[in-house]
Parts: C-alpha cells; structure tokens; sequence
C-alpha cells in the first residue's frame, strides 16, 4: 500500500486514489489532424519502463483531482506527484513536485 | 516422561487444565503449549508426513516448528495446520493429528513410504501429465492423498477487527537484544512500539509492548502487518473482544531484532520423532519443566550443543553421549558425559519413535570410517547444525543478503531505507556458528524439509534434471514452501545444492522472502468485512418500501434494486408479465433514483457536452431534454443517458447506475487535463433526488389527478420537455422521457419526500390499478422497444453504429472517440449489428449467452454470426424474444439461424428481426 502524497491533501493511502493509466500519454490536441498511426499509439501502445514512471492517479476519495505520479515500478517509491490542471497553476506551482516521504 | 520438579519458568502448577487429542483426555498446566503438554503425555507422534506419511512429532519449539501440525478447534472455529508449539494451552481445547487415515498409528498411506523410490522429485509432473484430459482425475487424487488438515464447514463465530497506526519506531523481537534497542530508541521520546509472536514479554517503560503479535510482512512506504492474537490462548474470545487484530503499522523506522533459527543437521532418517532442535530441547525442559526424553545423544558441529547439554543434566536427563562433527584441537570436556569428537551420526532407529542411533568416526574429508559404527539407544536426539539469522522481513523489503564464510550462513548486506537489522538477526551468533554442513551422513533418507518431505536426493536429482536456479530447485521439489516457509530447511537445502553443483553456497543465492512469517488467517484479513459489510450497500430513499412491501432484489452495483414483487402464489414470471402488461396496458411505477445524476454549471457547459456526446447538445433549450451516447476514445460507446437543460448554463445529466462513478471520473479527466480551458463545473447529486417513473397509457391521467400546479397535456408538456412545480407540496421536476416505449414520466424530488410522492402516486393511482414493477420488467419492456443498455448489448465492443446510432453522430463537431470512426476496423461492413430474435416455433426461449451460427449442427467451416445479449419472454408480445449482436445484421433480417447454448447445450433455431418489437413509429411514447 502506497502512500502518495497529494498537493492538496497530504500524504495519503494508495487505496483513496484510483489509477487512470500512462502519464506520458497525452492525448493529440488535435485528434483529425493526425494520422492512423499516431492515433493508435495514441490510443493502444504503451512504454514499459524499468524504472520512473510517469502515471495518472485520480485523488477519488479525497479532493477529485487528476494528478501525475512518478513513481518507480522497481521499488514502487514515490518520486513527485502533481496536479495536472492549468486553471489551477498557482496553486499547483506552490505544491509542484511534491516530494515523496523518502 | 516426567515433569521436572523445579524447571518450567512459564508453568503454573496451581491451574491444571484438561484438554483432548485425538479424542482422548489429558492434562497438563497453565502456560503449556499444546507441544509441551503433549510431550508431557508421552505423546511422541503427532502426525504423518505430506508425502510419505512417515510417523512426526515435534521438533522446534516456536515458529520454527516444521512437522508439529494439528487440526485445532472444531466445528466453526476449527483450523488445520496450527504449529502445537505456538498453541498455548487452554482448559477443553480439542485438537487432532492430521494427514492420516485411517488412524495415526495405523497410516494406510505410510505404504507410500515403502514405494517412496517411486516418488521422486517432480514425481507428480512427470507421471501425470498424460493423457492430458485424464489431469482433472489425477489432480482430485493427488489432492486427496496430499491434503494435509480440513478447512471449516460452517461460519466463523468469531470477530475479527483491523487496525491502522502509526508509530516512530517499530522494535520486532522481544529478546535481550529488542528490549534494548526499543529502551534506547524511547529514550529521546520517540513513539516506540515492541511487537513479540510469543505471550511471554515483560511491559517496558515508555515502549508499547505487544506480546501474541507476529509482524508477518513488511509492505511499500514503511508499512507493516501485525497480528495480535488476542483470543487465540482462550477457548472462545471474551464478549467483548475479538479473535484476532490485524494491525496496519505504518513505522518511521523499523529495527529487526528477530534473532536466529537453530539449523538441523543432515544423515539418514533424521526425522523421526524423538529427533528435535538442541535449543528447543532445553527450552521445552526450562520454560515448561517437561523433559522431552529419558535418555538423549546431543550431535552437534558448533559450541551451543554444550548449554544445551548442561540443561539437560540440570533436568535429570541421562545424556548418552555428545557427537561432535569437528576436528577440534581443543577438546570440550563436561563432567558424567560422554564426548565422541570426530564422529557424525549415520542413521537412527525406531518406527513410532526414537529408540537408536548410529554413530561413526569421520575421516578427514567428513566420510563416516567403516565398519566403525557404534549404536547408542537413547529416545532423544538433539540436532545442533548452528543458526540461520531470521532476516524474513528485512528481505521482504528488498535488502540484499550476503553469504558470510566464516559463520556458513546468510547475514543483511547493504542499507534498505528505514531498516537496522540487530543482533543474532545480523548474524552475531555467540558460540552458534556451525562448520559448514556434512552431507555424506548415511545412505537412507536424509531430510531436509519436514514439512514438504524433500530429502537431500531430491535436491540432487533436481540439480542433474536442470533445475540448478534456487527460485527453480523451491518450484520443482517444493522445498521451503510449506507453511513453515523452510525457516528449517531453506539453507540445509541451499548447501546441498551447492554441493551437487560443486559451486560455493554464496554464489547459489538463496530464495525470495516472502510475507507472511508465519500464516495469516483469512479471517484476519477480511476483518469485518464479510456477509453484507464485504461492500457497503447504497439504499435509495424507497429501499423500506421496496423491503416491506415483498420486493426480490437484484445487485446492481453497489445498489439492491427491485428485480420483481411477487403476490402470494405467483412465480417470477407470473410476477413480471403481471408488471410488464400494466406498464403497456395501464399504469406503473419504479424506483430509478439510482440512475446517476450529475449536475452541471458554467458558461462552457454547452461546449463541453458537445465534446463528450456523438449527437450536438447547443441547440438543446431550455425546458428540454435530450438522449445522449458517449464514447470513449477508441469508438466504442462508453454510457448513454439524457441531459436536461435547466437554464443558462445550468444542464442535468444522467447516466446508467453502474456507470455513474466511471462516468464522473471521465468528465473530470477532460476538464481538468485535456480541456482545462472550459468553464464547467461538476456536481455529483445521485443522492440529492429520489426519482420515480411513472409509465403506461394512463399515466397521463393518473398525473392530472395530482394536486400539481404543472399541465401535463400533450403541448403543455410534450415528449422531451421538462417542467419544474410542485406535486402535492412537493417540490419536483417531471421530464417526459421513457426507456419502456410507453407514455412515461419521471418525477424527481429531493431525496427526503421521494416516499411521500412514491405513497402519493400509489394512492392516486389505485383506482387505475396502478402497481410498482421492478428491473426485470424494465429489462423484458426496453427488449421489446429494442433499446439497448450497458453490458449485455454494449458491452465495450460495440460502436453507436452498430447499435444502429450512426445517424446520431454528428458530422459538424469533434467529440470524444469521433478520430476512431475512421480506423479500418470501425468500417461498417462486417460488423455486429444489434437486432432481435425470435425463436422459429414462436415458443421456445433463446438461451441467454448463446452462439450464433448458421447452421444446427455445429462443423467445419460453419460461420459465428455473432451471440445472444438479452433474452426475454415478452408478455405483450405472448412469446419469448432476444437481442443478438449479428455481423451484418442489419442486412441479415428474416434469416434463419441457430443458437448454440455453451452452457446447457440447447440448440434453438431463430429467425434475426428488427430489433424494435413494439410501436417501431414512436407513437405510444408521443401520445
């Protein structure tokens, strides 16, 4: 059970969040404009690292908001968490990577 | 044998208690383990072995123990493989050996031992793994031959609690060297918790000590798990208390301080009862007083035998002799004993029990010198091969582990954040340092693990066969995967290994620790959650009605919905053709305030709705609604539902029950990481409304006859509009929609008055006859009207198109999932359609689930067409229907084809129809 440190809530368990998928996986701004390809990369094809990863976590149980987790899928340490809103930016900048406990 | 008059620090003598074994009567004293009192009954076997069924008695005396298994408790309470060392004895505990049949003294399967050069390592993949299909008979046996104790046949009375906390620093181990550590650790305030699995641990100043607690794992982010048994040493839990607590400990820092396990030593047939660990020898005879033989042989390759020896004479027990394995320069020396220096025992004697070993001279390389051997007649052997440091929950938490040459055995190697690994646990083993172990002891069995049956030459054999990789040798011969996870014979196992591929111990490894320590029980890990607490039930605000009033419910999600209500004497199907021909042919009401509802404002809210639904929402008016389908990205359709504009800005949505939380979180994604921009702002108010729907021809009539300041005539308030007022003093909100086909309504009032307008409708209504009806009705009406729902039809495979939508998607807008439309595989040709069914002879039901084929009997080159979704018996039709998914069914009306049921193997031939059965102009729900 993972602790992740929300930047509105504080540290709290894994079990208050559910997890929404690949944190690099942005989705085209334009999705008519790319090509068939790139739309099922988009869609289906996902990286496996060994390593830091960045993922999507959505804080369900507590204030709602999506955020994006870097977490390392080797040792499931929690490197920096942060919400993922741009009509929130200040206060997303004052709690911006947010460091993990350890 | 005897208790000894003076030893035993844990007894008291004052309290005797009786208990059974085996359904015989003995007694032993306040304090005992089952283990003990056992011993002190001069019960030696207390069990048969998993695969040999050799005769085993006890052999550690704690955790440790691999062979002292037993079936405790009975009937709810009863639990198979409890380590008798660990029980502490309490007055009429019932207990009995396991694993025998069809009594332990008479062990039909101990034949096996007689055939066990047939049972080799891997025996069981290599014989019966042909032919393939026989697997199933094979595995039935084999689990009969190789089950050990029985699980429970009825309920657990007990209660089983978890709690969560946290501490600064968590001390595991509650010898000299915890106690010390947790002392320091408290000194500068720190909040320090001490947890022991023994009941015996001394309350320390300033430190949160808890005895019975075993920490079984260690999890991510510092947290660990503790079981407190807190009922276990009684009969039954006190009223108040539970049986067990799981503890969720999250610790800033964790100090190991679990000591170290005795390690047994190798020769042939060094499993008998009688034969056990020197230190649990002497702790059975100091902390129970209980002398585990008459007359002992102590073998030993380190300098602990010597202690262990000296309890034994303090205890009165005759020590036949001393086998020291070493080359020793310096001889030891104890007075009235026997020490034979350079010998090893070679094998032993006895079928239900020690009575003889036999014990050799060692040549320099360790061999036994022949036709040397002596015999010793004792009826204890007391095995002291050193010890293995207890590193399980440092391990789990990924620190590495080293093997130290100079005290043969794995110790911590490098820093694992948060973690102090102290004492015997980080291998300061005082005076218990073995030589490395002789493997060349007797020519019969020599085991390793008691628990699963592995000898030495299984070892051997795996390593000839391949399986040279420590993870792959457990696997193959399931060493170490007992319940008793190999805390004996993991390292005995890894030196064999390493000795049949002449490489050196530290470059085989060892295998994984894994949680638990020792066993968790299921109920611990349930808690409180099980019965109707295994998932909270959410309850609308008719759920007392429904419940009082005869309703059968049915899951969904989280909610218990109304399946029917049957009258006395009527069978489901009486039940629902009853509500299904009152809906069509009168008036009823449902329940729907479990339909997610999410409120939604703000000046982009029109923007947003456009993007998330296929069909356009910005010419939706005010005062009305609108059906909507949503996709998710990869075209298939995710939930549909209708949105209600309730004025500028200011729009209801609705979704399915099971999808209102899914779709909550999809509509977040968006705003907050893909369109951020938009001025929408959501709010979930499911449980603000209770919602009723009222549907059938006279439903109309049945609304005028309210005391409402809302029209509810066709103009006033037509197909698709909604009005707001008040039914009866009742604030409400009345949308015309319908899911049945009918006239229809549904009423919304806050959550509060939901069962005063549920009354209000029923006593209005009773002239017309008005009654509730329940999903399954609601499922047999939109089957007739061809709509299809989340799951059976849309199933997260299905496009709108294929739900025969295409023509809601809207070509003048983006929206969610619209890029996808376009990849080849969403091309219209060749995929399912939705469409009915009805069976040939207009009276046999379509099995749900079933294939589609062309064909009756199933062959060669035959076409899947595609699968049944939701079958029915349709009351207003007077004959069963369905919904299929058919490729190119759209096209395929009128075709014959046959549903092949996997389940029961039916085989029913339909006709493919369109999927609307009822009213296909949309003029009943006009009307």
């Amino acid at each position: 059970m993972i602790l992740i440190t929300c930047p509105h809530c504080g540290p709290r368990q894994e079990s208050e969040f559910t997890y929404g998928g690949d944190g690099a996986n942005a989705r085209p701004a334009a999705p008519e404009d790319v090509d068939d390809a790139a739309w099922i990369d988009y869609l289906h094809l996902r990286d496996n690292h060994k390593g830091p990863h960045d993922e999507l976590w959505q804080h369900v149980q507590g204030c709602r908001r999506w955020l994006q987790v870097r977490r390392d899928v080797v040792t499931h340490q929690v490197i920096s968490c942060h919400v993922l809103s741009a009509d929130i930016a200040d206060l997303a900048d004052s709690a911006d990577m947010v460091e993990g406990e350890r | 044998m005897s208790r000894h008059p003076a030893m035993g620090r844990l007894l008291d003598r004052d309290r005797p208690l009786s208990f059974t074994f085996d359904g015989k009567s003995y007694r032993g004293y306040q304090g005992d383990t089952l283990a003990s009192a056992l011993m002190a009954n001069n019960i030696r076997v207390l069990g048969r072995s998993f695969k040999y069924h050799r005769p085993r008695g006890i052999f550690g005396a704690g955790s440790e123990d691999p062979s002292a298994l037993v079936q405790l408790r009975t009937a709810g309470r009863t639990e198979p493989n409890i380590r008798a060392t660990q029980v502490e004895l309490y007055d009429g505990l019932v207990a009995h050996s396991q694993n025998n049949w069809p009594s332990l003294d008479w062990d039909l399967g101990a034949v096996l031992g007689l055939a066990s050069k047939f049972l080799p390592a891997g025996f069981y993949y290599k014989t019966f793994m042909w032919p393939a299909k026989f697997w199933p008979h094979y595995e039935r046996l084999i689990r009969n031959m190789a089950g050990m104790g029985r699980s429970a046949e009825t309920p657990d009375p007990d209660r089983y609690e978890k709690r969560h906390a946290h501490c600064d620093v968590l001390v595991i181990g509650g010898g000299p060297t915890g106690r010390a550590a947790a002392l320091a650790a408290a000194k500068d305030g720190s909040d320090v918790w001490l947890v022991d699995e023994n009941a015996h641990i001394e309350e320390l100043d300033g430190v949160t000590v808890m005895a019975r607690t075993t920490a079984f794992g260690k999890y991510d982010d510092s947290l660990y798990g503790l079981l407190e048994r807190t009922g276990d040493h009684l009969a039954a839990p006190k009223d108040d208390a539970p049986r067990q607590i799981l503890w969720l400990l999250r610790a800033g820092r964790m100090i190991l301080a679990s000591g170290a396990i005795e390690r047994p030593l190798l020769f042939a047939n060094n499993d008998r009862p009688g034969i056990m660990l020197a230190g649990a020898a002497a702790r059975f005879l100091a902390d129970y007083g209980v002398c585990p033989g008459k007359r002992a042989v102590i073998v030993t390759n380190n300098d602990s035998a010597y202690a262990v020896a000296q309890t034994l004479i303090d205890g009165g027990i005759d020590i036949a002799a001393i086998i020291d394995q070493r080359h020793l320069t310096t001889r030891r020396e104890i007075a009235g004993c026997e020490i034979l220096h350079n010998h090893g025992v070679i094998d032993t004697a006895g079928r239900r029990g020690l009575t003889r070993v036999t014990v050799a001279p060692l040549d320099v390389n360790g061999d036994a010198v022949p036709q040397s051997e002596r015999l010793l007649d004792c009826d204890l052997l007391c095995v002291a091969g050193g010890f293995t440091p207890s590193v399980h929950l440092y391990s789990q938490a990924g620190g590495k582990l080293t093997f130290r040459d100079d005290i043969q055995t794995m110790v911590p190697h490098g820093e694992v954040g948060g973690i102090t690994v102290v004492g015997a646990a980080n291998g300061e083993l005082d005076g218990g340092v073995g030589e490395p172990l002789n493997l060349s002891l007797g020519r019969a069995k020599q085991f390793i693990d008691l628990q699963n049956d592995v000898t030495a030459a299984d070892v051997e054999l795996a390593a000839r066969e391949g399986y040279q990789s420590v993870e792959h040798l457990k696997r193959y011969t399931t060493l170490g995967m007992g319940t008793d996870q190999g805390k004996t014979s993991n390292l005995n196992g890894i030196a064999v290994l390493a000795g049949a591929l002449d490489k050196p111990q530290a470059d085989v490894g060892i295998t994984t620790y894994r949680a638990p320590y020792t066993p968790v029980t299921i109920g611990a890990l349930a808690g409180r959650e099980v019965g109707t607490f295994l998932t909270p039930t959410r309850r609308t605000p008719l759920q007392e009605w429904h419940e009082d009033n005869g309703a059968v419910f049915v899951p969904a999600g989280l909610w218990r919905r109304p399946h029917y209500y049957p009258r006395p004497g009527e069978t489901m199907a009486d039940a629902v053709n009853r509500e299904v021909l009152a809906v069509r042919q009168n008036v009823a009401i449902v329940d729907v305030s479990t339909l997610g509802r999410i409120d939604l404002h703000g000046g982009d809210v029109a923007e947003f709705l456009n993007r998330v639904y296929i069909n356009g929402f910005k010419t939706l008016d005010i005062g009305m609604c609108r059906y909507g389908v949503m996709l998710r990205d990869d075209g298939m359709i995710f939930d549909d539902g209708t949105v209600a504009r309730m004025g500028d800005g200011h729009y209801i949505m609705t979704t399915t029950t099971a999808n209102a939380g899914p779709v909550m979180a999809h509509l977040e994604y968006y705003l907050q990481v893909v369109w951020p921009d938009l001025d929408v702002h959501l709010t979930s108010i499911t449980d603000q409304w209770s919602v009723v729907a009222v549907a059938g021809p006279q439903s109309r009539a049945l609304l005028e006859s309210l005391d409402s300041d809302m029209e509810f005539a066709n103009q006033a308030l037509p197909f698709m509009a909604w009005r707001a007022g008040q039914i009866g003093g009742i604030t409400a909100q009345v949308f015309r929609i319908s899911f049945s086909g009918e006239l229809a309504y549904e009423i919304a009032v806050p959550a509060d008055h939901g069962h005063a307008l549920w009354e209000m409708l029923l006593a209005a209504g009773e002239d017309l006859g008005i009654i509730p009806y329940g999903t399954e009705a609601l499922t047999t009406l939109r089957t007739e009207k061809g709509h299809f729902v989340m799951g059976p039809e849309a199933d997260g495979r299905a496009s709108a198109d294929d739900m025969g939508l295409g023509g809601m998607l809207s070509a003048k807008k983006d929206f969610i999932g619209k890029r996808s439309l376009r990849l080849p595989a969403l091309e219209p040709e060749g995929r399912p359609n939705l469409v009915g069914l009805i069976p040939k002879d207009g009276k046999t039901a379509i099995p749900p689930g079933a294939i589609m084929v062309d064909r009756e009997t199933p062959g060669p080159g035959m076409e899947k067409a595609g699968h049944v979704a939701t079958s029915v018996f349709s009351a207003s039709l007077g004959k069963p229907i369905a919904t299929a998914m058919v490729t190119n069914g759209r096209q395929r009306h009128g075709e014959t084809l046959w549903a092949h049921s996997p389940v029961d193997g039916r085989v029913v031939p339909v006709e493919v129809t369109d999927p609307v059965f009822i009213d296909p102009k949309g003029e009943r729900l006009r009307a």
